[in-house]
């Protein structure tokens, strides 16, 4: 290497250590995680397959149920198949952007948290961008494709409004089960045992939004309705764009605030980091 | 060793692993409330669809009770990937001690197979079923509870067809481990296989309710012997004529899964270079 380029790689450095803007190492994490999962490029194409596998499996099986019985308390195929894209699209989205989560309890049992807390930049992006998950893109592109057939079914297809409120109810979703993943994580600062009912609650609820909340029974209602609202944020929305009456009977504006309740849950829960951060105690190494 | 000290030894070795279980206390739980909490999920959207056009099968919720409350009780006994353990000494190499024992390796791999599936089922049923046939009636769910066989005969064929489902679950397991010997990695075989199996056993949507055609042929994969044909005979779905008929079918599936399993196993071994060290 020449002066001239080391000098202008080392002017690049200080650059990097000048701007170093949030967003762009965000990037920077998740191009060296999609470089380094595509080191075992077939075992990564297998994985990414088995993952699209389980849910072509899934949507089968439930059509082979709306084949047979031609609706679920009422609601049909395609009104289901609406609900099911969005809380997928949701998911996948929520899912690839949160994965990292996974890895927090491994850092905070072996210790290795305190090298995120060493480093200058805010330890909720290290640990996200640490494994930005690409399989998730074959998921989102079935769940997009279930959307718009959804879409294209409706009465008269979908009118701009519908468009604005579902994108609305996409972002307040992305928050809400954003928000799951990092709760559960957040909580392995204090301990290690609640991982696997934070697996209920985050594959429960999925299964249980990709149909209309109001065919389940009360208990379940209120736990995704309440407790954890990733039934909240896409369900009214969802009903106010199939056009027809809510069998739960919420009041006409619900549709547009309930995305907040996406939010709401998501600042809460990063007072909870911000909590967890300050509580953890490392175990040296 | 003497027959009673080979007992005892048994007896501690037991009694040892049943310790070791025990002192993962709060994994046990959360893991009856996952089965507890898919099974009540999966009642309420057959329910859903069942309770709409109830004419539309005879398979009424009677049967699809029993049907998904087995499945999360025994659902233990059915991993179609391939055993953790064995492929790690295979890609390890230290399958070479396993060679070394007088014993067939065949035989060896299916009875750790078949004992891995056992004990890990054993622990996994009971509090489930304790939960689904006398908790749920006591909670006003009675609806919801699991129910005795149908009658002795239904008992008695679930029994077998249970036996059969274990085998013919080992024995595919078996041909994905033979295929380790030529590709060394589980990771395409536990990709593919285990999720379209789920799909055509039952796992997924009981086999009665897809159409037709697709019943008629995947009652004739062996799949279908993995948790349907069990699960209907123990609800009296099937019965009589038919529920022999699908115990053959198992049964015949079993021979050949094993006969496949054991040539592959055979023509892997020809080629296996074992490095030294």
């Amino acid at each position: 290497m020449d002066g001239r380029r080391r000098s202008a790689a080392a002017s690049e450095a200080t650059k990097e250590l000048r701007f170093p803007g949030p967003l762009r190492m965000a990037f920077r994490y998740a191009a060296a995680s999609l470089r380094s999962r595509m080191q075992y490029r077939s075992s990564f194409l297998m994985e990414a397959l088995g993952h699209v596998m389980a849910a072509v499996t899934e949507l089968v099986g439930i059509a082979a149920l709306f084949g047979r019985f031609g609706s679920i308390r009422g609601w049909t195929l395609s009104e289901v198949a609406l609900f099911y894209g969005v809380v997928h699209v949701v998911f996948a989205a929520a899912e690839g952007v949160g994965r990292g989560f996974d890895s927090l309890e491994s850092h905070v049992k072996n210790g290795t948290f305190d090298r995120i807390l060493l480093r200058p930049r805010p330890t909720l992006l290290q640990v996200l961008g640490a494994a930005l998950a690409p399989e998730t893109v074959g998921r989102l592109l079935l769940a997009g494709a279930v959307l718009a057939w959804a879409l294209a079914a409706l009465d008269g297809g979908p009118e701009v409004a519908d468009i604005a409120l579902l994108l609305w109810a996409f972002a307040g979703g992305v928050a809400a089960f954003l928000a799951l993943l990092m709760l559960s994580a957040a909580l392995s600062f204090w301990t290690t045992e609640t991982m696997l009912i934070f697996a209920i609650v985050t594959k429960g609820g999925l299964e249980t939004t990709q149909y209309p909340i109001a065919v389940f029974h009360r208990a379940l209602r209120y736990l995704f309705l309440f407790l954890v609202p990733i039934g909240t944020v896409t369900y009214f929305p969802v009903v106010r764009v199939l056009g027809r009456p809510d069998p739960l009977g919420a009041p006409a504006g619900t549709a547009w605030l309930a995305p907040l309740a996406g939010f709401a849950f998501l600042l809460l829960v990063a007072g909870v980091w911000k909590l967890g951060v300050r509580h953890y105690t490392s175990t040296g190494s | 060793m003497s027959a009673a000290a080979t007992l005892r030894s048994y007896a501690a070795l037991g009694s040892a692993r049943l310790r070791a279980m025990l002192q993962y206390r709060a994994v046990a739980l959360a893991a009856l409330a996952t089965q507890v909490f898919w099974g009540l999920l999966r009642l309420m959207i057959l329910d859903g669809f069942y309770g709409s056009a109830p004419d539309a099968s005879d398979f009424s919720s009677r049967h699809y009770v029993s049907y998904i409350w087995l499945g999360q009780a025994l659902f233990g006994l059915f991993p179609l990937s391939v055993d953790p353990l064995a492929a790690e000494r295979i890609q390890s190499g230290t399958v070479a001690y396993e060679l070394l024992r007088p014993l067939d390796l065949y035989a060896n791999w299916g009875i750790s197979a078949i004992g891995w599936r056992i004990g890990r089922t054993v622990f996994r049923a009971a509090p489930l079923v304790l939960f689904a046939m006398v908790l749920l009636p006591l909670f006003g769910r009675p609806e919801w509870a699991l129910g005795p066989p149908a009658d002795a005969a239904a008992a008695l064929g679930f029994a077998a067809a249970i036996l059969l489902a274990v085998l013919t679950g080992a024995a595919i397991t078996l041909i994905g481990q033979a295929i380790m010997l030529w590709t060394l990695s589980s990771a395409g075989w536990n990709a593919l296989v285990p999720g379209v199996a789920w799909v055509c056993s039952g796992m997924v949507v009981p086999l009665p309710y897809l159409p037709e055609w697709a019943q008629v042929l995947l009652e004739l994969l062996p799949f279908a012997g993995l948790i349907d044909t069990p699960f209907r005979i123990y609800s009296g779905h099937l019965a009589g004529a038919t529920a022999v008929q699908a115990l053959v079918v198992q049964a015949a599936w079993v021979i050949v899964l094993v006969a496949v399993g054991h040539r592959m196993l055979a023509l892997g071994l020809r080629k296996v270079v074992i490095q030294g060290g």
